[in-house]
């Protein structure tokens, strides 16, 4: 029995137990996240999706160390994560931002802004690294010298994409890593992480408002409504989820585009 | 010289070194081509060199060591070929003590931004960083410091210390820091929420390499240009200071103390005051102009292509 656990529990990179994250207090109190409660496999990729302030990137920036939880427990591979990460954590654990334009540092060249995480963990052989992951995302070795704001948000995302993937971490947090690009570009970045995470075997958490996107990525999708885990799904190899709960349903609808009829019959599930 | 600037100008340069010069030079560009800041830059240039140089452009030195008879002949000469701005009531050569008056007005700029700036810029980053009892202590201390009026706070240190030119100096330093330290407190508060700060911190990166790595150099570019806007404000409080006999003593060419010395006999002699008055106003005019050329230079947005 306790054998069996072990191993079930080696094939969990992150587990999260219950948790409970609240700002403000008093009359103020806000419930981001209730009480959520899921497990990602190693290697597979694990879709978050709501509308926003739904607690998804919430719950994000809680696994990254961003924000404290006030209750539950979140485990990475079997441990349980303090409110301090340790250098050893940020290696195995990377995350990539949003908004590529916000991201990186203005006043940092791109080979600045890859070469920081290697001084951090004082890693060698920072040329040959900076080099080969700049390959793996497929930006141009001519990029290497230039300032972000001479790259388009593609080529950005994908620095930050080799800023996260340049530490080789397990486990790669994406938030919502193309709804500041253009729809052409989306395709291709969500390409790219496909990619990596089968050469790499990486283990992703995505989070998203897109359940398009998250179900083109992911095995399985997490929805979630208020702060609380409404539905649980399987994604088949058809890319279907087959959702049941009505407030799923609407955001299956809402993400094939905007339809003036299908908005009309929107309810809101307060 | 086509070929040096399609290097430095290059999309995709080769070296870290390539791309920090042909930022550099992206700067330097936007800034000659502006001509007030070409102005400013020319005269501060010009008060540099003329400090350096001082010993050998001032024909005369300091004082002239006349006394009796010399004395009474040669004082109060009006502007002339040999004098060209006069003489003073001891006979000295005008024109000389305000060349050699030139090296005590960069003494004090020099010890001010050497101090003030760095200290506030250190209390400002790290307050606004860390926020939480750290910011309210440090920005506290502050405002007791902002409380201070300068000349009454120059002339306690007059009377403890001693009148004379480092209590003048001591005075002007320890009333300017807080105005940097709030200004980099406030640069610091708009960034530290920012995803790029973020993301460094994912990285595993420690507090003072976020602040000395990313938040200071981002807070420096307003930092340069208030302290050089402010140096026209520094020179006139030192000249203030040594007005009112609390800074410089005689016979050091102090070019405030200067003036006061001629305001006995400035209906009679317009000269004592007149040309001392002038370099003051000329170089802080000047400091004023670089200022304003270095804000456009140093934007942050600014660094672009063209």
């Amino acid at each position: 029995m306790t054998s069996m656990q072990t191993a079930e529990n080696a094939d969990i990179a992150i587990d999260i137990d219950n948790l409970s994250i609240h700002f403000g207090s008093g009359e103020d109190l806000v419930k981001a996240v209730d009480q959520v409660s899921f497990k990602i496999p190693a290697k597979q990729s694990f879709g978050l999706v709501g509308e926003s302030g739904s607690g998804k990137s919430t719950i994000l920036r809680a696994l990254a160390g961003l924000n404290t939880h006030c209750g539950g427990q979140m485990l990475l591979a079997g441990e349980a994560l303090q409110n301090e990460r340790s250098k050893a954590f940020y290696k195995k654990v990377q995350m990539v931002f949003q908004d590529p334009y916000a991201s990186l540092h203005p006043r940092h060249t791109i080979d600045k802004i890859l070469a920081e995480p290697l001084a951090i963990h004082g890693l060698d052989n920072a040329e040959r690294r900076i080099s080969e992951v700049m390959e793996q995302v497929a930006l141009p070795t001519k990029f290497r010298f230039r300032y972000p704001h001479q790259l388009s948000g593609g080529q950005r995302q994908r620095v930050a994409i080799a800023r996260a993937l340049i530490l080789e971490p397990k486990i790669l947090l994406l938030d919502e890593p193309t709804s500041a690009l253009d729809v052409s570009i989306q395709a291709e970045i969500l390409n790219l992480l496909n990619r990596l995470r089968d050469e790499l075997s990486l283990t992703y958490l995505l989070v998203s408002h897109d359940l398009g996107v998250v179900s083109y990525m992911c095995e399985q999708i997490a929805v979630m409504q208020h702060g609380k885990l409404v539905e649980l799904l399987e994604v088949d190899e058809h890319g279907e989820s087959h959702a049941q709960h009505p407030y799923t349903v609407q955001l299956n609808l809402a993400s094939k585009g905007y339809d003036r009829e299908v908005i009309g019959q929107f309810i809101d599930h307060d | 010289m086509t070929e040096l600037k399609s290097w430095l100008l290059a999309e995709n340069p080769d070296s870290r070194a390539q791309a920090s010069l042909g930022r550099a030079y992206l700067g330097w560009r936007r800034f000659f081509c502006n001509p007030l800041a070409m102005i400013g830059f020319v005269i501060v240039t010009a008060l540099l060199l003329m400090a350096i140089f001082a010993p050998y452009i001032a024909p005369e030195g300091i004082t002239s060591g006349l006394t009796g008879a010399e004395l009474k002949e040669h004082r109060f000469q009006p502007p002339s070929a040999e004098h060209w701005f006069g003489t003073d009531g001891q006979a000295n050569d005008i024109f000389s003590r305000i060349v050699m008056g030139s090296r005590i007005t960069l003494i004090i700029v020099g010890i001010v931004i050497f101090t003030a700036p760095i200290l506030g810029f250190i209390i400002g980053t790290v307050s606004g960083y860390f926020g939480g009892w750290i910011d309210v202590v440090l920005m506290r201390i502050t405002d007791v410091f902002l409380a201070f009026p300068k000349l009454v706070l120059a002339l306690a240190l007059a009377a403890a210390l001693g009148r004379g030119l480092e209590s003048a100096i001591f005075a002007i330093a320890i009333t300017s820091w807080p105005a940097y330290a709030r200004l980099a407190r406030a640069e610091t508060l708009t960034i530290r929420k920012t995803d790029y700060l973020a993301a460094a911190r994912l990285q595993g990166a420690g507090h003072w390499r976020l602040i000395s790595g990313h938040i200071m150099p981002l807070c420096l570019s307003s930092l340069i240009v208030r302290v050089t806007l402010d140096m026209a404000g520094i020179i006139l409080t030192a000249a203030g200071l040594g007005f009112l006999g609390l800074g410089a003593q005689p016979p050091t060419p102090e070019w405030g103390a200067m003036i006061a010395e001629g305001r006995d006999y400035i209906l009679s002699y317009w000269w004592l005051a007149t040309f001392p008055g002038l370099a003051i106003f000329v170089v802080a005019l000047g400091f004023n102009f670089l200022g304003d050329g270095l804000r456009d230079v140093l934007d942050p947005k600014s660094g672009g292509q063209h």
